[in-house]
């Protein structure tokens, strides 16, 4: 798929840089459900990731390479720190996803309100000369630099976490999911496993963001750390399915290009709002239908014609 | 002494669920506590466990106090409890069950799994290793709970009531294998209902009532003392 990149055209490597986007943003988010921990608030590090790639890149004049590890860790401080407070206070379950919607709207209203990086009038890059721009110094480019950036980004946390999930951690991330009282009983140390786990998550949804701020070349609070974004990011993995390693980027060639489709069909037929119906009644079909998602009804259907 | 559990004391608001107990427990020693239901025995566990937090008292392993460290904490010393309400993880393989316990002391994966394979073979689940815990008979389950906490490699099991519900040859099993594990050296507190069980088992028993530490003995003193009479195994008791 990714060797065919040059032979797309601009509008299928904007499409798919999307696509892969959301693959990688459900990979981090499906990481932390490993561990029980469902985010509603995954806008909040891909939105400072975002912002602080974009801010010591352009405002500091560090180099984006440094600024995207800068915003990296500042995206994992900040989910460690959720992390730490809702394992220290026993906050589990759905109080933990209401901790992390906190979280990310607390962080977007103090940005709305920050006029160092531009409230909610917006932090935007200067414009880059193609001709002069070299994508590898400035992590800028056209659609291809992009959609190879986002393919490399997914596939190399697609193996990070694989090999992550095969070790002692992962077993007690899972064991945590499964019951938590139970693994603390054998030793499973929750809080350093609960604090791990989203650290990695957060931090690797900050290098997404870094990039897609480096896409968009313009940063909004309510769109980048926002609501709406947290919700996007979960969907293509609960379509795909949950819990599986290789369910979110399946959801994402799913939910993208029927997002992205949907929008087309609506605009062609000016029919204002259609998109979201088709999108959502489509969204609904599959959860009511296939509530494991996508990816391990297929997995299943391929082993019981294999056998 | 390898257990010192000193005036333990838990109220749970108004209700004192456990007052006052002290024992202790020797290495290689099997010792069971009895009581009838309410008698505050699981609660005794969870103080030690340190699932729960004492109102007031101490408990301390090998001289060092774990009063107040979290359960994990007290795991990773080497003291490992069983639920009386058998906790399997039921999304994953029995295997992957009994690896949570050998991650205790393992960090390699492979490592993890020969011990545990070790402990699944010496509990006699083999056959069922891949299998779901979610998938396993009561029976199985209570096995499984065994061989989670073996495979922690622990100094000191606490087992509760891992016999309850079992049929007498397969508690018979379990009783060779806690034998087996006081051979190589480990140490055991269980409670335990099924008296036949304690008398032949136990080197020691503490009766608890109403939260206190009744009386405490050879098995054979305790079934003639009076006041267990009395209070729990009642006034026609006959016991093997």
């Amino acid at each position: 798929m990714a060797a065919a990149g040059p032979l797309l055209d601009s509008f299928w490597q904007s499409l798919l840089t999307l696509v892969f986007f959301y693959a990688f943003m459900g990979l981090t988010w499906n990481l932390m459900m490993s561990a029980g921990l469902l985010s509603l608030g995954h806008g909040l590090f891909l939105g400072l990731g975002a912002y602080a790639t974009a801010v010591f890149t352009a405002t500091g004049g560090l180099s984006p390479w440094i600024s995207i590890l800068i915003g990296a860790a500042i995206s994992a401080v900040a989910g460690s720190a959720i992390a730490w407070i809702g394992g220290r206070f026993s906050v589990r379950g759905v109080q933990f996803a209401l901790l992390t919607i906190a979280f990310a709207e607390l962080a977007r209203v103090l940005f709305d309100n920050w006029d160092f990086v531009g409230s909610t009038g917006g932090f935007f890059l200067k414009a880059i000369n193609p001709d002069t721009n070299r994508p590898l110094l400035t992590l800028r480019g056209g659609t291809l630099f992009f959609y190879l950036a986002f393919v490399l980004i997914t596939a190399g946390a697609y193996f990070l976490i694989r090999a992550l999930m095969a070790s002692r951690w992962g077993y007690r991330w899972r064991g945590i999911n499964e019951d938590e009282d139970a693994a603390r009983a054998l030793g499973v140390p929750a809080l350093r496993s609960k604090v791990l786990v989203v650290a990695i998550s957060a931090g690797l949804a900050g290098v997404g963001g870094g990039l897609f701020g480096f896409l968009q070349g313009s940063l909004f609070p309510d769109s980048i750390m926002g609501l709406r974004i947290s919700i996007e990011v979960l969907i293509a993995p609960i379509i795909g399915g949950v819990g599986s390693l290789f369910g979110p980027i399946v959801g994402a060639f799913f939910v993208v290009p029927l997002m992205e489709g949907s929008n087309v069909l609506g605009q062609r037929m000016g029919f204002y709002g259609l998109n979201t119906m088709i999108y959502g009644a489509v969204i609904l079909g599959v959860i009511a239908f296939l509530p494991d998602g996508i990816w391990p009804r297929i997995v299943r259907f391929v082993a019981a014609r294999r056998s | 002494m390898m257990l010192q559990v000193r005036d333990l004391t838990k109220a749970f608001r108004g209700l004192v669920a456990v007052r006052d107990v002290s024992f202790d427990v020797a290495e290689r020693e099997i010792v069971a506590l009895i009581g009838p239901n309410g008698a505050g025995k699981t609660t005794c566990f969870n103080l030690i466990a340190g699932a729960l937090r004492p109102t007031s008292g101490s408990v301390s392993l090998n001289g060092e106090n774990l009063t107040g460290l979290a359960p994990e904490q007290i795991a990773l010393r080497g003291l490992v409890r069983t639920f009386q309400i058998v906790r399997p993880m039921v999304g994953l393989t029995v295997l992957e069950n009994v690896m949570m316990g050998a991650f205790a002391r393992i960090s390699n994966v492979n490592e993890a799994a020969s011990v545990a394979k070790q402990a699944i073979m010496r509990i006699g689940l083999q056959d069922k290793a891949d299998a779901l815990a979610g998938d396993l008979t009561l029976p199985d389950r209570k096995m499984l709970e065994l061989a989670r906490a073996i495979a922690t490699e622990p100094r000191l099991l606490l087992l509760d009531e891992v016999m309850a519900g079992l049929r007498s040859s397969e508690s018979d099993r379990i009783v060779e294998i806690i034998q087996e594990l006081r051979g190589g050296g480990m140490t055991v507190l269980l409670i335990e209902h099924v008296m036949r069980v304690v008398m032949s088992l136990a080197d020691r028993v503490i009766v608890l009532h109403h939260g206190e530490k009744l009386a405490e003995g050879a098995p054979a003193d305790i079934g003639s003392n009076p006041k267990v009479i009395e209070s729990y195994l009642g006034k026609k008791a006959t016991l093997a």
